[in-house]
């Protein structure tokens, strides 16, 4: 029993020993214990090629995206389809028939007027214009705060004295929703923009930090103590355990926070703002533009979809693994 | 290589553990979870540390691989005290502790990784360890996609990857089913036998540490002294069908004796003046060890 394990180590291409003495170790012990025991015909035995790195190319992106067209998301899809249209049925019965119990449709839009008012303004320059600049608003702002959140929540999640140290501090400026920061912000900021960038960062950073934070502390302390026996620094610690070990948390974080992000953009926009999609849809009321209300909202929407979307995907391919965790992504 | 180099070698990994005392907490809830224990591991021995649950087996554990610090004595590693942990003491924990972020191979490259090999001799070790554990096929899986026995042979020739002087494994088998763990047992003094690191294994299982060891030190009941050094005098290698020989029985039974003292003095006095049969538990033909 003992010889056929033995056979197979000898045969293995270990490491060059004189060059390198960790690996080198490992050859040495394994070997010179066998060298009794084994013939030559075992020293050849063959390894397969050490596998290529794996490069990401588009088309492997594509092919593992296309592998999650299965039924199972096919029944989703088409649920989601449903849920969908059962609102716009509900709308568009509700306009078409103008119904008045409590809540009154006397002046909501229809779909079809909405649908012409995104084929006329839909295209037109200021409406285009207006969305890139919320999403820039967005992308700046969220940006800012996942590279401030995160960095920050795993230093926290891992020091008891940086959280004793920021923790009363975050705990006091967490329940202060980001629009009642606008006044402030305004006063704060040289200008207009960088005041609705700071609301948008203030309503991302607090979901993302705290998920961060959760994340670390989550995280199992036997990986932790693995680690550092297999000789981890304290940076590697961070880089090569804690991040990756707190990223399913951070991603909830960033989805939440993208979500508070649109919320507090839109109302900043409507509050202070020129430009923007809040500030569209404000200025539609303003000007008693009923359908461009509607069209604002639903601008809106998709918008906080998309983004929320996006963060799902890179979830998916940062975190493989989650497919196979008990009870994980389901 | 020459077995002149290989002697060398194993002349490294002795761990002296000197008159060890640990206390957790002050005052009121103090707990002396070890008291006065002296042990080694000669290098390139297999010694096991077998005692009842929550005799501070496993705080010795971590005091040897540097994560808890003595409240008296000392443990030293080749003359050296130890003060934290390093890749020189490979270590092997009761639960599985596979990066699940990582593949089963870059699990197993871990080490060698923080030590600054690069990567294509990183992925031969790994994959000649992998080999050796008989997992090689699985080297692109995730440890989410394995067995717990997998996850623990993984877990072991992980932490064989960086060649440390010594490997400390607690209860490494403690989750396993038995036949599992039988064949487990098989396949860590295959390894052994190659690498001839010392080893220092914790478990409650008596067979598995007369199968495995050169040594046993049987701990008493907390606070956690030791009660009883036993050498195995069976030869090596082991096989499976030891297990039925005299020699192997008569020190079960040796065994038996001095822990079942144990595991009676750490229940509480009104079971233990009862007897466990009198309390509606049957003693088993194997005896109080087999339940603790
Ligand atoms: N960090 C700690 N703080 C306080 N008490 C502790 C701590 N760690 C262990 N203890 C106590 O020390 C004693 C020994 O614990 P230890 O985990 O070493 O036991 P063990 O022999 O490994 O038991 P088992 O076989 O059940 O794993 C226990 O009574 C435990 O409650
Ligand atoms: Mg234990």
């Amino acid at each position: 029993m003992g010889s056929t394990a033995t056979a197979k180590i000898v045969a293995l291409p270990m490491v060059d020993k004189q060059a390198d003495p960790v690996p080198a170790a490992v050859e040495t012990k394994a070997s010179a214990a066998q060298v009794s025991a084994t013939g030559p015909a075992a020293t050849q035995m063959p390894i397969p090629e050490p596998e290529h790195i794996p490069t990401v190319s588009l088309t492997r992106v594509f092919v593992n995206l296309w592998g999650y067209v299965t039924r199972e998301r096919i029944i989703t899809a088409s649920l989601a389809c449903i849920s969908i249209g059962a609102l716009f049925l509900f709308w568009y019965l509700g306009t078409k028939y103008r119904l008045e119990f409590y809540i009154r449709f006397k002046n909501v839009p229809t779909p079809y007027e909405v649908y012409q008012q995104l084929t006329q303004v839909g295209l037109s320059n200021k409406y285009l214009v207006n969305i890139a600049i919320s999403v820039r608003r967005i992308l700046l702002g969220f940006m800012i705060a996942t590279a401030i959140g995160v960095p920050l929540g795993l230093v926290i999640g891992k020091y008891q004295r940086v959280r004793d140290f920021f923790m009363p501090v975050v705990e006091i400026m967490r329940p202060i929703p980001a629009i009642a920061w606008v006044p402030m912000s305004i006063m704060l900021w040289p200008n207009n923009e960088a005041s609705i960038v700071f609301i948008t960062f203030i309503g991302a950073f607090f979901p993302i930090l705290l998920n961060t934070i959760h994340g670390v502390h989550s995280l199992d302390g036997v990986l932790v103590r693995a680690a550092r026996c297999l000789g981890a620094s304290e940076i590697r610690l961070f880089l090569n355990v804690i991040l990756p070990g707190s990223l399913p948390h951070i991603f909830t974080g960033l989805a939440v926070g993208m979500g508070v992000a649109w919320v507090s953009l839109i109302a900043a926009e409507m509050i202070s703002g020129q430009f923007g999609v809040g500030y569209f849809t404000w200025e539609a009321y303003s000007l008693v533009d009923y359908p461009a209300i509607v069209l604002g909202m639903i601008t809106i929407g998709v918008l906080g979809l998309a983004c929320s979307g996006i963060i799902r995907m890179v979830g998916i391919l940062l975190m493989p693994w989650l497919a196979f965790a008990p009870g994980g992504r389901r | 290589m020459t077995m002149a180099m290989t002697e060398a070698e194993t002349h490294k990994g002795f761990i002296d553990v000197r008159e060890m005392g640990v206390t957790f907490g002050a005052n009121d809830n103090k707990v002396v979870a070890v008291d006065n224990v002296s042990l080694n591991v000669q290098p390139g021995e297999f010694v096991s540390l077998i005692g009842p649950s929550g005799c501070g087996k496993s705080t010795l554990l971590s005091i040897v691989a540097g994560f808890v610090k003595p409240t008296r004595g000392e443990a030293l590693l080749d003359g050296k005290a130890i003060t934290k942990p390093g890749s020189d003491r490979g270590v092997v924990f009761q639960q599985y502790s596979l990066f699940p972020w990582l593949s089963v191979r870059k699990n197993v490259e871990f080490g060698l990784k923080m030590a600054g090999v690069e990567q294509s001799k990183r992925n031969t070790t790994a994959r000649a360890l992998l080999d050796l554990a008989g997992l090689l096929s699985f080297e692109n899986h995730y440890p989410d996609q394995l067995s717990g026995g997998m996850k623990q042979r993984i877990g072991i020739v992980r932490a064989l990857a960086t060649s440390p002087q010594v490997l400390l494994m607690d209860e490494p088998f403690g989750a396993l089913d038995t036949q599992t763990r039988v064949v487990m047992q098989e396949i860590l003094t295959n390894i052994w036998q190659q690498f001839r690191i010392s080893v220092l294994f914790i478990t409650h299982d008596i067979e598995e540490s007369i199968f495995l060891s050169d040594r046993i030190y049987v701990m008493t009941a907390r606070p956690g002294r030791i009660k009883a050094e036993i050498k195995v005098p069976l030869p090596r290698p082991r096989t499976a069908e030891m297990t039925d020989t005299p020699e192997f029985m008569n020190l079960v039974q040796e065994l038996k004796g001095l822990i079942r003292e144990e595991s009676l003095a750490a229940m509480a006095p009104e079971i233990r003046d009862r007897g466990l049969s009198g309390f509606g538990m049957k003693v088993g033909p194997k005896g109080v060890g087999e339940i603790f």
